[in-house]
């Protein structure tokens, strides 16, 4: 199912959920929306569901206005953070009970539910009751509610958020695999960008009620047409500085107190054409630490994470995050020389806070 | 449990004791003593003398009409429309109608059953009679020609607000997530009061018939305020009101504290054995099943 936002605003009295949104889904496709808590994103998911009606704007389901329809009939399946499975229904009644609704035959529900049980590997708890059964558990189940009707349209609420770290990785597979297989049309809203990175097609970033950016994962990595996708999508987060881009005997340079950094024109060009400072963003992996490196200075903190370590690095008032191997055994105090691979450097301008380099 | 159980032991325990020792003794006015040694014990004679009362039985059968009446129409299922209505609603809209809906409740007992008599009151005091003068319309005697329906009608307007307030606290306290996905899985909002709302408050739902059916079997001040038991030979007496009657406020001063306390003895036999009959039929002990949790 195609789903078509246009315009939409949802207020709530004067408080702004999400204003003049507009975003195609096309049929098939998993959507992420991304983003901090109240951006909007669930506001708008939940409009999707017809929990709330549109203050303004348009909501078609292929062709059909859905703005003033029903919940119950928008053909949607939905899965929530909580789970939100009903606590005196036994899990068969749970997954039975968009089937019970629709008025679908006994012996037919039964065959449904239990085909569905056993897709998601929950046939054995079928006469349980959710507060018997672990958090893993009781969100397949919440999942095998939302699958059992064959929604047009999927819709998940942080499903992943309540889990412990190593289940969140496995259902993340599913969820994705489950998806591709049934070819559903979903959103999923999160504000884990890794989550949204790793499985959604595109990706719809949101800020204070306003689409930042709409693209796919990589594309929103690699080029970041605002500062705020730049810092939100990436882990650990893009390094920003203020600088000043000059040109100088055709070649550019990005300065910044005792940093000097020579640029190539394809980065360099837009902003040396912008009058005063502008914002420099590079993400840590796009810096090193080498013996000839542009730029001295002193490492602050080291975190090992395990397979690398984080490590901040001070350049007087400036601060870096980078990634540097285990191996090397770097140490607070240390002085080290940094090496920027310019040609990976993001540009915005301080103000609009929108890419120089790349126009929306 | 030590501060509750001492005040159970004081407020009700001891009480109880009492009006069963008194229950087997002919203290009356005639021969009165504070002295609990000294009171004759005349064993079950009270009991049988109540149950040869050419009355009692139909006291027995007004209190089981009263408290029927009274609970199914106004304080379960008036008081669950009300709530479901009110939370269904604009929240401060409901707020209002709900806070309006508490003033019968605590307004004063005699204050409030007066305000009724002046609006029943027969012509020409009544308000409503007046309106019917006005009209033209012929005046009504309300209160005496039909004294059941304004005993339970001014005993049900202050009986809903009790669970009106429980039911609406169950009802907001159902996760918003769940009332989202019955409505998400296909179901009116009319189905999901049905399989998701009273599902969900089915413990408060216990909790009020069962306080509230005790409440009205013991509740008498409205009805003596109203009706006092009357028109006539105990048109509208309830089992509560004879105990009163009897024991405290018997015609020339001869108060029967003895024959009361058999009546009052009775009434709690019946409030505790109906306690149980509840608990048994709503499940109580599914409600507090354990968990049996399994990782994944």
């Amino acid at each position: 199912m195609e789903i078509r936002i246009d315009n939409l605003t949802k207020k709530f009295g004067d408080v702004v959920g999400v204003e003049n949104l507009t975003l195609h889904i096309d049929d098939g496709e998993f959507v992420a929306f991304l983003g901090p808590s109240g951006c909007g994103k669930t506001t708008t998911l939940l409009t999707l569901a017809g929990i709330y009606k549109p203050t303004d704007g348009l909501i078609r389901f292929g062709d059909r206005v859905v703005n003033t329809v029903q919940p119950k009939d928008r053909n949607i399946g939905m899965v929530f953070q909580s789970y939100a499975l009903y606590p005196h229904m036994t899990i068969f009644q749970n997954i039975a009970y968009p089937l019970k609704l629709k008025k679908v035959p006994k012996n037919e529900q039964n065959e449904q539910v239990r085909r569905v049980a056993n897709v998601m590997g929950i046939g054995d708890l079928l006469d349980r009751r959710p507060g018997q059964l672990s958090g893993g558990q009781q969100q397949r189940v919440a999942l095998g509610r939302a699958l059992v009707k064959e929604p047009d349209v999927l819709l998940f609420d942080e499903p992943l958020s309540n889990l412990d770290a190593r289940l969140r990785l496995t259902m993340r597979g599913e969820i994705k695999h489950l998806q591709k297989n049934l070819g559903i049309t979903s959103i999923y809203v999160t504000h884990d960008q890794v989550e949204a990175m790793t499985m959604a097609d595109r990706i719809a970033v949101m800020n204070l009620g306003h689409l930042q950016a709409f693209d796919a994962p990589d594309e929103l990595y690699d080029r970041p047409k605002t500062r705020f996708v730049a810092g939100f999508v990436g882990n650990p987060p893009m390094n920003f500085l203020d600088v000043e881009v000059s040109r100088l005997n055709g070649q550019f340079l990005a300065e910044a107190d005792a940093i000097r950094l020579p640029l190539g024109a394809e980065r360099g060009e837009p902003p040396a054409g912008h009058p005063g400072a502008v914002v420099m963003g590079i993400r840590p992996e796009d810096i090193q630490i080498a013996d000839d490196g542009d730029v001295r200075g002193e490492i602050f903190v080291v975190e090992p994470l395990g397979r690398e370590d984080l490590i901040d690095v001070r350049i007087g008032s400036n601060s870096f995050i980078l990634l540097a191997d285990t191996e090397k055994q770097y140490r607070a105090g240390q002085p080290v020389a940094l090496k920027f691979d310019m040609s990976q450097a993001q540009f915005f301008d301080p103000q609009t806070e929108r890419s120089l380099l790349w126009r929306q | 449990m030590a501060p509750a159980g001492v005040l159970v032991i004081i407020f009700f325990l001891i009480p109880v004791a009492i009006v069963l020792y008194l229950s087997v003794t002919n203290l009356a006015s005639s021969n009165f003593t504070s002295d609990l040694a000294k009171m004759e014990y005349v064993g079950l004679k009270n009991y049988e003398t109540l149950l040869n009362d050419q009355f009692a039985r139909k006291i027995f059968f007004n209190t089981i009409f009263y408290v029927l009446v009274t609970l199914s129409i106004f304080n379960v299922s008036l008081a669950l429309i009300v709530s479901l209505l009110t939370t269904h609603i604009d929240r401060s809209a409901g707020f209002v109608f709900r806070a309006l809906w508490i003033l019968p409740r605590i307004t004063s007992p005699v204050v409030y059953i007066l305000i009724w008599k002046r609006m029943m009151a027969e012509a020409p005091f009544g308000i409503l009679n007046q309106f019917n003068e006005f009209l033209g319309q012929p005046t009504f005697n309300y209160v005496s020609t039909n004294p059941w329906v304004f005993v339970v009608v001014v005993n049900g307007f202050i009986g809903v607000s009790f669970g009106m307030i429980i039911f609406t606290s169950a009802i907001e306290s159902i996760p918003k997530d769940l009332l989202n996905a019955s409505l998400v899985d296909g179901s009116s909002r009319m189905q999901r009061i049905r399989y998701v709302i009273l599902p969900l408050i089915r413990w408060p739902l216990l909790f009020v018939v069962t306080y509230q059916t005790l409440s009205l079997l013991t509740s008498f001040v409205e009805i003596q305020l109203l009706t006092d038991g009357g028109p006539g030979l105990y048109r509208t007496e309830v089992w509560s009101l004879t105990a009163y009657h009897r024991a405290l406020s018997n015609y020339f001063g001869n108060a029967q504290w003895g024959y009361g306390s058999a009546f009052a003895v009775l009434l709690v036999m019946i409030g505790v054995v109906l306690a149980v009959i509840y608990m048994r039929v709503f499940r109580f002990d599914e409600l507090v099943a354990e968990p049996r949790v399994e990782a994944l």
